[in-house]
């Protein structure tokens, strides 16, 4: 049989637009748009020399990216099915990308949002929200990932100020940021600060060498005696609630961002399939490419529907930590395999950075490691269902 | 200043369009719809005039229900409110019913100014409906503007066509269409899109526009027959054995092109 007009997005199998109201498709749609005429034409040139095009932080601030999902101090104030659908189409394009914005929105601009003094609000949040300032988000240490905790960072009193140690590793954008929240243990517990740019004693140093998210930034930041007035303590964030806060609004656009990664490989993936001739007949004509692409179709359908549940939840506010982890576990751990395997349909070109497929799938590795590893999610899933927490 | 721009919903050029098999219309079932690339380009350039002076943007467009979008996507960009013209009735309508349907939407409006169009749209590509709507409105026009500055009651603007450049002024209100070249339109901002759904766009039919239209002639000509555009041809290769140089500026001569 032939005749059926292909499908080029395999989220159309289940008509997910039908899922969205006019507002969440517009919106989504202007992202798409944007990163066709401004990332696509140039992304993997960017991810093999490893440059973040920091230019275009403004541009997504003009459009409203930035903390799109807060209210006030210049932010959209979007609902959080649109800000998810946002992280899908950057995703699409690179995960470097969309982690720019999920550490510019939901970890910098959130925790000030949440957390921070209506100075604070004032002073960072209107320069954030149009990309003309960036910030970035210090909890990891290098030997404190899954058990934060445990941080060795510390912030001390003398006399009204803090002094401020330690040093915090994996730091997305902190090469750059212009404001870094650091999390530190203190004598009251953990506490968060807002440490500029450029304060005597803070330094960063990017991380080279990288095989995933090479569009992207990630730094270590070090805090040697950096002396730091009241002012900049986040007044209202007190223990491990205030960082764990912040990480459930990015996992939540993780867990979109993972449908993109996959959505676009598969595009790339049928595409390929359909003008790669073996035997005489394009690829996509055989059995074993068909399996591929189906399966990886019903996958995606199925991690897109749900994003879109969670964020409705969302939305409604009603959303639990532990479904967020059931999205990030389940939608990363699915897009990276579906990033694998349409990988294998694209041959030997699958290793070119011509195409996107190995590219997301690197990326991913990072995507399924950072904000809460794929165990720890399992672990927080487990306990959700037992009552039983296996992780400590 | 009060600033009307005339838009129309195209199907996507990229995409594949089609034709009706009964009136040989556009099938805009089958197709992706989008706002009218130098139309948008229009109300590009209203909306820098917006930044510089106080201006009122009113957005009109003519076309089924569908057309609501490319109006409300010229809201999103930052136009203040719509007219959607939609009646079944103007079903095909040719250019000069077009034209003539536009013009008393732009009557409509209060103190005029400026009326901004795309000089052509890029599907029908007539090119003509601006120049018949400033006819009917008895405004100047200022066609294929690639340069457009408005000052002191006046505009000024840098025509371009095949056969060179010319900068014309005229006296406001006036209508100017653009080409594609004026400008690079903006992306709608987030807020602009939740805005759009706030602003308000009255939807207006025939007998609004034109209560005395008896006998009203929707279309003047009726295209009986329409086939689909050849599969392209071979075509002519020249494989060079030292002569190619000359057997090409023979073709461009007998096909007229040099």
């Amino acid at each position: 049989m032939s005749g059926a007009k292909p499908m080029k997005d395999p989220l159309d199998l289940l008509d997910l637009a039908s899922t969205l109201t006019d507002e969440e498709r517009e919106i989504q749609a202007t992202v798409a748009k944007f990163l066709a005429d401004r990332v696509r034409p140039h992304i993997g040139e960017w991810f093999e020399n490893a440059h973040f095009a920091r230019e275009l932080a403004p541009e997504l601030g003009k459009l409203g990216v930035l903390g799109m999902h807060l209210d006030g101090y210049g932010c959209a104030g979007t609902n959080a099915v649109s800000y998810g659908l946002a992280c899908l189409e950057l995703e699409a394009a690179d995960s470097g990308f969309r982690s720019f914005v999920s550490v510019q929105g939901s970890l910098s601009m959130f925790s000030i949002w949440k957390w921070g003094s209506e100075e604070q609000k004032q002073e960072w949040l209107p320069r954030l929200a149009a990309g003309e300032a960036i910030g970035c988000f210090g909890l990891t240490e290098p030997d404190f990932g899954s058990n934060p905790s445990g941080m060795r960072t510390r912030a001390v009193r003398d006399g009204a100020d803090w002094i401020l140690n330690g040093s915090k590793m994996w730091i997305t954008n902190g090469g750059i940021a212009d404001v870094a929240t650091v999390w530190a243990q203190t004598e009251d517990g953990i506490r968060g600060f807002l440490v500029p740019r450029g304060t005597p004693g803070f330094t960063t140093q990017d991380i080279k060498q990288k095989m995933s998210l090479r569009a992207s930034i990630t730094s270590e930041l070090y805090f040697d005696n950096v002396r730091l007035p009241d002012s900049a303590r986040l007044p209202l964030a007190e223990g491990l609630r205030g960082p764990l806060s912040c990480l459930n609004e990015a996992r939540f656009g993780i867990l979109f961002g993972a449908v993109g990664a996959a959505r676009d490989s598969i595009q790339a993936a049928i595409e390929y399939a359909d003008s790669r001739v073996q035997f005489d007949k394009p690829i996509s004509a055989f059995q074993l490419t068909q399996k591929k692409l189906a399966d990886m179709s019903v996958s995606v359908g199925n991690a897109a529907l749900l994003a879109v549940h969670l964020g409705r939840l969302k939305d409604q506010h009603r959303i639990r930590p532990e479904q967020i982890s059931v999205g990030k576990l389940n939608n990363v751990r699915e897009a990276i395999a579906i990033a694998r395997e349409c990988r294998t349909i694209l041959g030997a070109n699958g290793i070119s950075l011509e195409y996107s497929p190995l590219r997301h799938a690197n990326n991913l590795e990072s995507v399924l490691t950072y904000e809460g590893t794929s165990e720890m999610h399992t672990l927080v899933v487990g306990q959700a269902i037992t009552g039983q927490a296996a992780f400590r | 200043m009060n600033i009307v721009v005339l838009v129309k919903q195209v199907p996507d050029s990229g995409a594949e369009r089609t034709l009706s098999r009964t009136d040989h219309t556009l099938d805009r079932a089958g197709a992706e719809l989008v706002l009218d690339e130098i139309n948008e380009r229009a109300a590009e350039e209203a909306l820098r005039l917006k930044e510089t002076a106080d201006a009122h943007i009113t957005v009109v467009s003519m076309g089924p229900d569908s057309a609501l979008d490319a109006i409300r996507k010229v809201l999103a960009m930052g136009a203040d409110r719509g007219i959607h013209i939609c009646d079944d009735r103007l079903h095909g309508a040719d250019l000069l019913t077009t034209a003539k349907v536009l013009a008393a939407a732009v009557r409509t409006v209060a103190d005029v100014d400026l009326v901004l169009a795309g000089d052509a749209a890029t599907d029908g590509g007539a090119s003509a409906v601006p120049a018949v709507v400033a006819d009917l409105l008895a405004l100047p026009q200022v066609t294929h503007v690639r340069q457009l500055d408005v000052d002191a009651g006046r505009v000024r603007a840098l025509r371009e066509t095949e056969n060179g450049q010319t900068t014309l002024d005229a006296p406001l209100p006036a209508l100017v269409s653009v080409t594609e070249k004026i400008n690079e339109p903006r992306y709608p901002s987030f807020k602009g899109i939740m805005a759009a759904k706030k602003k308000p766009v009255d939807t207006v039919g025939l007998d609004d526009l034109l209560p005395d239209a008896d006998g009203f002639l929707v279309s003047r000509t009726r295209v009986v027959e329409a086939v689909p555009r050849p599969p392209r041809a071979a075509g002519t290769r020249i494989a060079d054995d030292g002569s190619a140089g000359r057997q090409l500026a023979a073709y461009l001569i007998a096909q007229k092109l040099v």
